[in-house]
């Protein structure tokens, strides 16, 4: 399962991750960070949808989210 | 079940918050920057030239020495420091209000001389620091702090296209633009990126990437919908695509 991880005192609350999500699973969360933005988050009922695309954090320009994906068995 | 890190801000990047703005592309570039100098081993031989605008601030952002250059004389600083430094990979990181117009004649002539420098213009079409006022670059009929009816053809022109004009000169090597508004196009402009880096380390010639980024706060827009801008409203004035690749013989 993938998942990812999202460094919430850097979010700025731009939502530009939840655009090119192809899950639809980012969304802007009540809560506010620091900074005073509201940040994005994923849900934790919808994480085992994520599939470690990485798109999120591609378009992220703060360095916000870190993608893990499950290790390959080796054959 | 063990998992791995797929996906990173890579060690260069220095770890603090940027000042950045909401949805400003400032940050996809710097991290860009960032990733292709770790991937190519530039890291410790890399001489950064900074300019005057938003982008003020990348040596507080990018661990790598960097010179801050007066307004617009990034591509002049560079050209000394790439004279002086042969063995070093100088770059310049520099946004339309400094390249397009204040140091027009710098960037022009370092790119017609051949320097063995790379540059990365950040096109995002008004001045951003100093307020929103009219760039060079600055659509027809967009709206700034300085032209509130909407930039006129008539009175202040067209939009300048800078990778034209760069593409269209002798001693320039490479010249991309491409444009950060989605994944597919941050992908490709990690790659022009690199095609340019590389320019200067064979030492080719001057690599040009201009990359096509949205100001929200300028703009006077939330950040997904500038971000929707540059897709329906600059990549039809300003296309995408190689405007000169010396390496590619008859294909300009």
């Amino acid at each position: 399962m993938a998942r990812v991880e999202f460094r919430e005192e850097r979010c700025k609350g731009c939502m530009l991750c939840s655009t090119v999500c192809p899950k639809k699973i980012i969304c802007q969360s009540s809560r506010f960070n620091q900074q005073g933005y509201k940040v994005a988050e994923v849900k934790a009922e919808d994480m085992e949808n994520c599939t470690g695309c990485t798109s999120c954090a591609l378009i992220c320009p703060d360095l916000v989210i870190k993608v893990y994906r499950e290790e390959k068995k080796e054959k | 079940m063990s998992e791995k890190l797929v996906f990173d801000a890579p060690e260069i990047m220095i770890d603090r918050p940027t000042h950045y703005c909401p949805g400003c592309h400032h940050g996809v570039a710097h991290r860009l920057v960032g990733e292709v100098l770790t991937e190519m081993g530039l890291v410790d031989d890399t001489l950064c030239v900074g300019s005057i605008g938003c982008s003020v601030f990348i040596y507080n952002y990018l661990d790598v020495d960097a010179v801050e250059a007066p307004h617009g004389r990034a591509p002049a600083v560079a050209t000394g420091l790439k004279r002086a430094h042969k063995d070093k990979f100088v770059f310049t990181y520099q946004g339309d209000g400094d390249l397009a117009s204040i140091g027009l004649a710098e960037i022009v002539h370092a790119a017609n001389r051949g320097e063995k420098i790379s540059v990365v213009f950040v096109n995002n079409t008004v001045y951003g620091m100093t307020g929103g006022q009219m760039a060079p670059t600055t659509l027809v009929g967009q709206k700034s702090t300085t032209c509130p009816d909407g930039r006129c053809a008539d009175e202040h022109g067209q939009a300048i296209r800078m990778s034209e004009i760069i593409g269209g000169l002798g001693g320039t090597a490479y010249c991309e633009r491409v444009s950060l508004d989605s994944v597919k196009n941050i992908r490709r402009a990690k790659k022009a990126l690199r095609k340019a880096f590389e320019m200067q380390i064979n030492g080719t010639g001057f690599g040009f990437v201009e990359m096509l980024s949205a100001c929200p706060t300028n703009w006077k827009m939330d950040p997904v919908s500038a971000n929707t801008r540059i897709t329906e409203e600059m990549i039809p004035y300003f296309p995408l695509g190689v405007f000169k690749d010396v390496t590619k013989d008859g294909e300009e």
